[in-house]
């Protein structure tokens, strides 16, 4: 189903994302390597918790802190949620992969090496699918996957005694960190522009949250992205000078932070100063919304690779694979895929699906049988403002998917109204409990018995003679005042369709 | 896949006894002559182990005996000898813990109270671990290396912390940052190294075995030069984890003991996987010391069936002739056991040195990176991080460390990695073929342990290229990742001293077993040769 549809989408990249100034065109090319840090309940070469937010050095023993004698033993977690991922971005697997050392001597680095992959990653030659928010635009994407690779993070350092780096006189370690499994995810050159920059490093995260592999949180820098971004005159012309991008904790700072760097890149042209846009690594400055030299690349730093001798290869059978496939849940694009042929509108699929807590709780709700477009409706309408603000994700509301598809059945079979459904709605959202013990407790079931209706609509006519003359008379104004009586008489539950067909029928009965 | 070769049967089923022996205190060393005709025990293959443990379980003596044994011998011989860095102070303590086990007749391991000496470069949580460098002084891991984790379990008596070149780069224990040790035969010469601590305190018998590490030869060169016998295991057998990482594809834990036996038991407590070393192998740990047999039990030809091949391209140029003399009488004496002597080729064999100079310095210059100054170890304070880690480094290791870092830093860069490290890579697989090949017809192969016996304290100190020559017999089994067993096997007179020589004998990958019966028939055959080291008595 996947693959029938892919093929029929056309990348579009580069059309209408192209740097305009004055009159010349230029494109950006951009290429990202993500890392991600995967949830694994420890680390990936000894039993340490892998967990975010502990006081410094808490998590850290002999092996994470590269004590003499010290040997990594590999978490076999960190392969399963590799060839997941691997897997999710339609990678071509290695079925013999191995470990090597990157070595480079920095204090939050305890052995003197990271433990990666270099020549031969676990996964390689994939590729993503996207879809453009409407309001950039829309359309289709498809960004290639260079490849996958394991490895380890590295500690952190924290320049104290100054509240800038510049002027901190000490430095202190902290190697909590050091030793967190991570995937590297290196993307071909294929966007264009911030916004599908944004939308890729978006969509990475949807598919680790869905995988379950990774809480893909960037203020915690559980998905960190380094963007490179270089421009060129035209679109056949070799690549540009690429500089690197780092330091960007929310998609949107990477959008603003991408085409903060594509201008200042493409004024550098226009001025003739190309030669100014040197090799280098740029952070981001959220302050000043724009990008600042961190440190310019001289030659090429020297890794000294090697494979690491203190593990084995990493050997993976088709069966292994096969079963880690046939377990994967639905992955996002297939999820909006879906979406869209259930008739729902583009900006609708986006925003149920993008969301994995969002899109579950939708799911749960269509297998109640709720009407799709209802469904749809309440969550992105009601239930979407009612989170915002109470400041709730839909996973921590008491309101359960059976109760919410049905309250939607009880609305379309005209049991209750779509007002009094609202009502309804807010005491669920808040307190929880059953829609139907609800609307029996307050007595709100809708009143749809003609007859019941009529005898009211008599009951109001024959208490308000004035009033019935003065619209006999002319005044059909009026028929609002009898809709209103008879709502207060029946608390609102008199079915408004009915009453308004009655109650006309007697105002312009013949006497 | 070789066939397995049909064993003797008598090997296999007679149990063991302990045999009954003296250890003799004077030394009379002289040629090989056999009687093949009538088997005597020779009294170095005596085991220590089974001595010691006889005379606790029988209550004859205390464990607090056996180690004031041990310790006054160690006072007296260490002031020549220098082949510790640490004697622990808990030595009699433990040795009293192990007498009110004894007394209340607890289950007490096979290592009872046996002293065992470990190698520096295994840490030990109660003792100093420096792996015999200025950049660890003082430092003390907060845990034990699993091979002496199973040393205490099986309850051995560890007394001190042995000397090596500095985290095993040397073949002659003077590379240490601490001090040199002399060669018991005589204290002017080296004791090999780089577990030439550990073997020198087997041959003094300041202890009754001590662990060692083996990454180009580091435990059989110096059990040759000291007259012990030496065990490098295959890769994998002992759990590296704890062992200061030299060369990680090349480094394995063995032992060194006075005879075959102790060697089979010591290896037999510590081999066997460990989740903690993820190459550690899965294979079955056999029960190598119930395999060994009483030469009481044999008949005249207890070899008979076991093929036994000699390495050519060890016994020719380069090779000290009494060195090689002593070999080719060992191998007779092999022949005359039983069993069928063939000589083979290893057209690969030359090409191991350069190679294993290649990789092992590569994988050194990586694993010596973590001694950087910041977490532990010693630091020299500077003004900014490039210059502490160049301060620290600098001041922290020693010349042969430093030479290779260097030779494996350059090993590894870009541009050279083709030519130095992938093609040694290449050469090490030619090795592993030819060993594979040599070792389908045969199922041992036997060689010097080294060219020479122990030379002169000095005379390769400004030499690295001719040090790095004597390890051209043991480099290649650590490539091919064989276990290999050097037993003390006659004797090179140099002057009017008489210096020890090993034999060394290789087989297939977890074939330890077969290395060590075959080497306790032949160090128990041994006729009026005694490897007892002269103690110093000034």
């Amino acid at each position: 189903m996947l693959h029938r549809h892919l093929s029929t989408r056309k990348s579009v990249k580069g059309k209408e994302c192209r740097a305009q100034v004055d009159g010349q065109d230029y494109e950006a090319v951009i290429g990202i390597e993500t890392h991600v840090q995967l949830s694994t309940l420890t680390k990936a070469f000894c039993s340490c918790p892998s967990k975010y937010g502990s006081h410094p050095n808490s998590n850290v023993c002999p092996i994470c802190m590269g004590l003499p004698g010290c040997l990594p033993v590999l978490n076999e977690r960190v392969v399963e949620s590799a060839v997941k991922l691997g897997v999710a971005l339609h990678c071509q697997l290695s079925l013999k992969s191995k470990f090597d050392r990157k070595q480079y001597f920095y204090p939050d680095l305890p052995k003197g090496y990271q433990i990666s992959q270099h020549d031969i990653p676990i996964a390689r030659n994939g590729f993503v699918d996207v879809d453009i928010p409407m309001e950039f635009g829309g359309g289709h994407r498809r960004f290639c996957i260079t490849r996958v690779h394991m490895e380890e993070d590295a500690g952190k350092l924290i320049h104290a005694g100054n509240d800038r780096l510049s002027g901190s006189f000490y430095t202190q370690v902290d190697l909590n960190r050091a030793g967190v499994p991570l995937l590297e995810i290196v993307s071909e050159p294929d966007m264009r522009s911030g916004v599908e920059a944004a939308e890729y490093a978006a969509e990475l995260q949807r598919m680790v949250r869905y995988l379950g592999v990774s809480n893909g949180n960037m203020q915690e820098g559980s998905l960190r992205c380094d963007v490179n971004v270089s421009v060129r005159p035209k679109e056949d012309l070799p690549f540009g000078t690429k500089v690197e991008i780092k330091n960007m904790n929310s998609f949107s700072a990477m959008q603003r932070a991408i085409d903060f760097e594509i201008s200042r890149q493409v004024t550098l042209h226009q001025e003739g100063q190309g030669d100014k846009i040197v090799q280098e690594t740029r952070l981001w400055e959220e302050e000043s919304q724009r990008t600042i030299t961190m440190r310019v690349k001289e030659g090429l730093a020297d890794y000294r690779y090697f494979p690491e001798p203190d593990l084995p290869e990493v050997i993976l059978t088709q069966d292994y694979i096969d079963a880690l496939k046939a377990s994967l849940p639905e992955l996002p694009d297939e999820k909006r895929r879906r979406y869209e042929r259930m008739g729902l509108s583009m900006q609708d699929v986006i925003i149920l699906a993008n969301d994995s807590d969002v899109a579950t709780f939708f799911d749960a709700v269509l297998e109640k049988g709720a009407d799709v477009k209802m469904a749809a409706n309440w969550i992105m309408g009601d239930i979407a403002a009612f989170l915002k603000s109470e400041k709730l994700s839909i996973s921590e509301i008491k309101l359960t998917p059976l109760e919410l598809a049905d309250l939607i059945a009880l609305i379309k079979d005209g049991t209750i109204s779509g007002k009094i459904g609202k009502e309804v709605l807010v005491e669920l959202l808040a307190k929880g409990g059953s829609v139907k013990a609800l609307i029996e407790e307050k007595g709100l079931v809708q009143i749809s018995d003609p007859d019941v209706i009529e005898s009211m609509v008599d009951k109001i006519l024959a208490e308000n003679p004035k009033q019935l003359e003065q619209y006999r008379g002319g005044k059909t104004k009026l028929q609002g005042f009898f809709v209103g009586q008879v709502m207060k008489a029946s608390k609102g539950k008199a079915n408004p369709t009915l009453l308004s067909k009655i109650l006309l029928d007697k105002l312009n009965a013949k006497q | 896949m070789r066939a397995a070769v049909p064993f003797p049967r008598l090997l296999i089923l007679r149990p063991v006894n302990t045999p009954q022996c003296r250890r003799l205190h004077t030394v009379k060393a002289s040629q090989t002559a056999t009687e093949p005709s009538k088997l005597q025990t020779n009294r170095s293959a005596c085991s220590e182990i089974l001595r010691i443990r006889k005379s606790l379980l029988s209550r004859e003596r205390t464990a607090v005996e056996v180690a004031e044994e041990y310790l006054t011998r160690l006072q007296q011989t260490e002031p020549y000898v220098k082949s510790f860095l640490y004697v622990s102070d808990k030595v009699l303590a433990d040795a009293e813990e192990i007498d009110r086990r004894l007394r209340r007749n607890e289950d007490v391991g096979p290592l009872v109270g046996v002293p065992v000496a470990v190698k520096d470069n295994l840490c030990t949580r109660d003792m100093p671990s420096t792996g015999g460098s200025r950049i660890l002084e003082g430092y003390r891991p907060p845990f034990d290396a699993t091979a002496v984790t199973k040393l205490r379990q099986s309850g051995a008596l560890l007394i001190g912390k042995t000397n090596l070149d500095e985290f095993g780069m040397g073949s002659t224990t003077e590379g240490s940052a601490f001090q040199v040790t002399s060669n018991p035969w005589d204290s002017s010469r080296v004791p090999g190294g780089s577990s030439g601590g550990s073997s020198a305190a087997v041959a003094a018998r300041q202890c009754a075995v001590s662990l060692g590490s083996d990454t180009g030869g580091s435990i059989r060169q110096p059990a040759s030069f000291c007259g012990v016998v030496g065990m490098k295991p295959t890769y994998g057998r002992v759990s590296r984890f704890g062992l200061m990482a030299y060369a990680s594809s090349l480094d394995v834990i063995g032992c060194l003991g006075s005879s075959v036996m102790d060697a089979a038991i010591l290896l037999g407590a510590m081999a066997g996987h460990d989740k903690l070393d993820a190459t550690s192998s899965k294979t079955e740990v056999p029960d190598y010391a119930a395999k060994l047999v009483p030469i009481e039990a044999l008949d005249s030809k207890p070899l008979k069936g076991i093929k036994i091949g000699v390495i050519r391209e060890t016994m020719g140029d380069g090779v000290d002739s009494g060195v090689i003399s002593s070999i080719q009488a060992s191998a007779l004496r092999l022949e005359e056991l039983g069993a069928a002597l063939t000589e083979v080729s290893l057209s690969s064999f030359p090409l191991g040195l350069p190679a294993y100079y290649v990789l092992a310095p590569s994988e050194a210059s990586s694993n010596l990176a973590r001694y950087d100054g910041i977490r532990y170890g010693s630091q020299v304070p500077a003004d900014d991080l490039e210059s502490m880690y160049g301060s620290s480094r600098s001041n922290g290791f020693g010349q042969e460390v430093k030479r290779r870092i260097l030779m494996g830093t350059y090993a590894l860069s870009a541009g050279y990695y083709d030519a130095y490290y992938k093609r040694a890579q290449q050469v090490r697989t030619l090795i592993q073929r030819d060993f594979s090949k040599a070792l389908d017809g045969n199922d041992i192969l036997i060689s010097p342990a080294a060219p020479t016996a122990a030379y002169k304290i000095g005379d390769k100190v400004n030499d690295p290229l001719s040090m790095y020559a004597g390890d051209i017999m043991t480099v290649n089994v650590n490539l091919a990742g064989l276990p290999a067993l050097v037993v003390p096997c006659g004797f090179v007179k140099v002057g009017e001293r008489d210096l020890p020589v090993g034999l060394q004998m290789i087989s297939a990958a977890f074939e330890e077993g077969r290395l060590l019966q075959v080497g306790h028939i032949f160090q128990q055959t041994l006729q009026n040769l005694s490897f007892e080291a002269p103690l110093p008595n000034k």
